[in-house]
């Protein structure tokens, strides 16, 4: 599906995130590998609760507290080649993971109204965006807003400008959001469920208008959601998401057609066939998602999981690995354990 | 924008006549008037009452006319010229008392005002951004023990320590020296010199409430996604704060500027006493005692439309600041 020149712009490797609470640990980030390619589109899918947000917000390192990157890494690989750099290791209020935030990757949020200040005119809001990660001054600035507002769908980008977030739809706030995300020109867009809270309607404008820009400005998209249907239609390659852990990544064609991990199996043969959420399909796996305090032992999915190993997956936690016969393929399963390197050991 | 404050205008006169008439309301509701409680004291005192003259004040303010009477009559007189009527105890215009003493309330609430701004703005900013921090439990602790402390107890106390160990006088608002003096740099000085006194006695525990309404506001917004979403552009901290969650939770230090006047006839007369403060408070306290029902009412009266026009100003700067007031509104 992908050329085989794709070149990889973000790499997250074991990364592990934690909110270290009164009650306990929530471990919600456990183990998270993803990679995204320059231009492409990685969708990220799993139930509510999931660790998806966490792991966006532990790319931006914008985890709000007291939650933490404790470990992993995740390499923002640079246009000119050269070495990557670890935004894990970076000081999260620091100069550097400042000009990554907006420049080099934009997000944006579920809730576009929640994601705006309600007493901040809509320009003012973007117009700092570019303020911050564009040359020039005031003037190029706001030449930079008004043209990303009508990329966007702004029929006339002057009034919006000046317009206020409720005076906008739920559809037109979205817009506005992607156009405050992406004035800074990043290379990579990272879209936490942008449609979750629209209608069906809005939902299909919204990701047409993403495709689109993607094919003019081309930028990555990381595009995380809990719908496989919207996976089917947006992405290049998936990461599919359990309990804080990547469990299966590859290409959508072999995602749909040659799924490796029983979870994902589970999800893909559930009905709805496709389209319809995570949270639908699931109604139809047996038993519930664990206590986030009290993970089950081994593998994550082995109370839940219909191929469980007796005696292995209740206390082996399975690592990440590459399979063999596919080297932008990984699974993290013990089915698949001999078959593979793990990740870490190849790198 | 225009037309919510033309709106607020326009509501402003019918508010203004209620006001009035209530204030008469009030001022006449004790039993008695002026005449009858001055004839008491004189007859306590053993005096002589002179029936003629009584009479004749009776007839010159019109204490014999029905209520409604008595109401037009003053407040036309207010109006077209600016005669509120004379203080029966102090024998003058009213005009002539009330003034000076509306201008030092106006001086000094304006100052607790911006005291209170200064010192709750910066430490409630900081209370919220380093929640649980030792500065912020320390802030804590001493904004209740402000809340806790009566105004008239902090006042004795700050006029107490000045006198043991300044050797100075911290009453009034001069010293005995400028108080008749004409304006000068020096007499300014001597001002200042005495009204950081009541600044800081009136306004401590506005300080420690909207140190406390600002943190938990501002702790409130700081949670929000859109305040994530601004951190995600790349803004530094304090910038970020500055501009959004501050900006939503600086909401009651406008509305605060509504209450300070209110306060000030309510909570601070004794404060006035105990500092012989040149303000309303004293001398109103007085003129509701004895009865003195144009003194009084003009107080109430004047005092109340600068109530008015602080809640007016406050909710004006709050539509300037929120734009979703000027729509609802
Ligand atoms: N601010 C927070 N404080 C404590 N726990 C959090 C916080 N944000 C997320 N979590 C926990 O992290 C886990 C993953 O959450 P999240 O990434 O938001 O899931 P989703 O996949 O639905 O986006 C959840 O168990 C959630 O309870
Ligand atoms: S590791 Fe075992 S329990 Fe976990 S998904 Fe694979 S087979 Fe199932
Ligand atoms: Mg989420």
């Amino acid at each position: 599906m992908n050329p085989p020149a794709a070149e990889v712009l973000l790499e997250v490797r074991n990364l592990r995130t934690q909110f270290k609470l009164r009650q306990g640990v929530v471990r919600s980030v456990d183990g998270v590998d993803l990679t995204i390619y320059r231009g492409q589109t990685l969708g990220v899918v799993g139930e509510s609760g999931c660790g998806k947000s966490v792991t966006a917000q532990s790319i931006l390192r914008i985890v709000p507290h007291p939650g933490e990157v404790v470990g992993g890494q995740i390499l923002l690989h640079g246009k000119a080649g050269g070495a990557p750099v670890d935004l894990a290791t970076l000081p999260a209020k620091g100069q550097r993971i400042r000009e990554v935030r907006g420049g080099e990757i934009g997000m944006i949020f579920q809730e576009p109204m929640a994601s705006l200040s309600p007493v901040h005119t809509v320009g003012n809001q973007v117009i700092e965006m570019a303020l911050l990660h564009r040359e020039g001054g005031q003037d190029e600035a706001r030449e930079a807003v008004l043209d990303m507002l009508s990329r966007v769908g702004f029929s006339e980008p002057e009034r919006t400008f000046d317009s206020y977030p409720h005076e906008l739809s739920g559809g037109m706030r979205q817009r506005a959001v992607i156009a405050m995300a992406l004035v800074g020109r990043p290379s990579l867009l990272i879209a936490d469920e942008p449609t979750t809270a629209l209608d069906v309607t809005t939902e299909a404008q919204i990701l047409r208008l993403l495709k689109r820009l993607q094919a003019d400005l081309g930028m990555a998209i990381m595009f995380i959601t809990h719908d496989l249907g919207v996976i089917a239609k947006m992405a290049d390659h998936a990461a599919v998401m359990y309990l804080g852990k990547v469990v299966e990544h590859s290409d959508v064609d072999a995602l749909f057609h040659d799924a490796r991990h029983p979870y994902l199996r589970a999800l893909l043969s559930s009905v709805p066939r496709f389209g319809g959420s995570v949270q639908q399909r699931l109604a139809s796996i047996e038993g519930i998602v664990p206590d986030p305090f009290r993970l089950p032992g081994g593998c994550p999915f082995h109370p839940r999981c219909p191929e469980s190993i007796a005696g292995r997956c209740e206390v082996e936690v399975p690592v990440y690995r590459t399979l063999p016969e596919a080297a932008d393929r990984g699974v993290s399963c013990h089915l698949h354990a001999p078959l593979g390197e793990p990740v870490a050991a190849q790198r | 924008m225009g037309a919510y404050v033309i709106r607020r205008l326009l509501l402003f006169i019918p508010m203004m006549a209620a006001i009035s008439v209530i204030t008469f309301i009030l001022i006449q509701l004790p039993p008695g008037d002026y005449l009858t409680s001055e004839i008491m004291a004189m007859a306590e005192r053993g005096e002589e009452v002179d029936e003629a003259a009584i009479e004749a004040l009776k007839l010159r303010y019109g204490l014999d006319r029905p209520m409604v009477e008595q109401y037009f009559r003053w407040i036309t007189n207010i109006i077209l010229r600016g005669d509120f009527g004379r203080s029966f105890h102090w024998e003058q215009p009213v005009s002539s008392l009330i003034w000076e003493r509306l201008m030092w309330t106006v001086v000094i609430s304006l100052g607790s005002l911006l005291f209170t701004w200064v010192v709750a703005f910066p430490i409630g900013i900081y209370s919220a951004t380093n929640q649980y921090s030792i500065a912020d439990y320390l802030f804590t602790f001493f904004g209740f023990l402000g809340k806790a402390t009566p105004n008239f107890l902090l006042a004795l106390v700050l006029m107490w320590m000045g006198y043991v160990y300044f050797d100075l006088n911290m009453g009034g608002l001069f010293s005995a020296e400028y108080q008749r003096a004409p304006w000068s740099l020096a007499k300014v000085g001597d001002l200042i010199g005495h009204l950081w006194v009541p600044l800081v006695v009136l306004g401590t525990a506005g300080t420690a409430d909207l140190i406390r309404v600002l943190r938990a506001n501002l702790l409130d917004e700081l949670s929000k996604p859109y305040v994530t979403a601004a951190r995600a552009k790349g803004l530094t901290e304090l910038k970020l704060i500055a501009k959004y969650p501050v900006r939503i939770a600086i909401n009651p230090f406008v509305s605060s500027i509504g209450g300070v006047l209110p306060e000030l006839i309510s909570g601070a007369a004794i404060v006035s006493v105990v500092l012989s403060l040149p303000t309303t408070g004293p001398l109103m306290l007085g003129a509701l005692l004895t009865q003195d029902m144009f003194l009084a009412g003009s107080f109430l009266m004047l005092l109340t439309i600068l109530s008015l026009i602080g809640t007016l100003l406050s909710d004006i700067l709050l539509a300037v600041l929120d734009p979703r007031i000027r729509q609802t509104v």
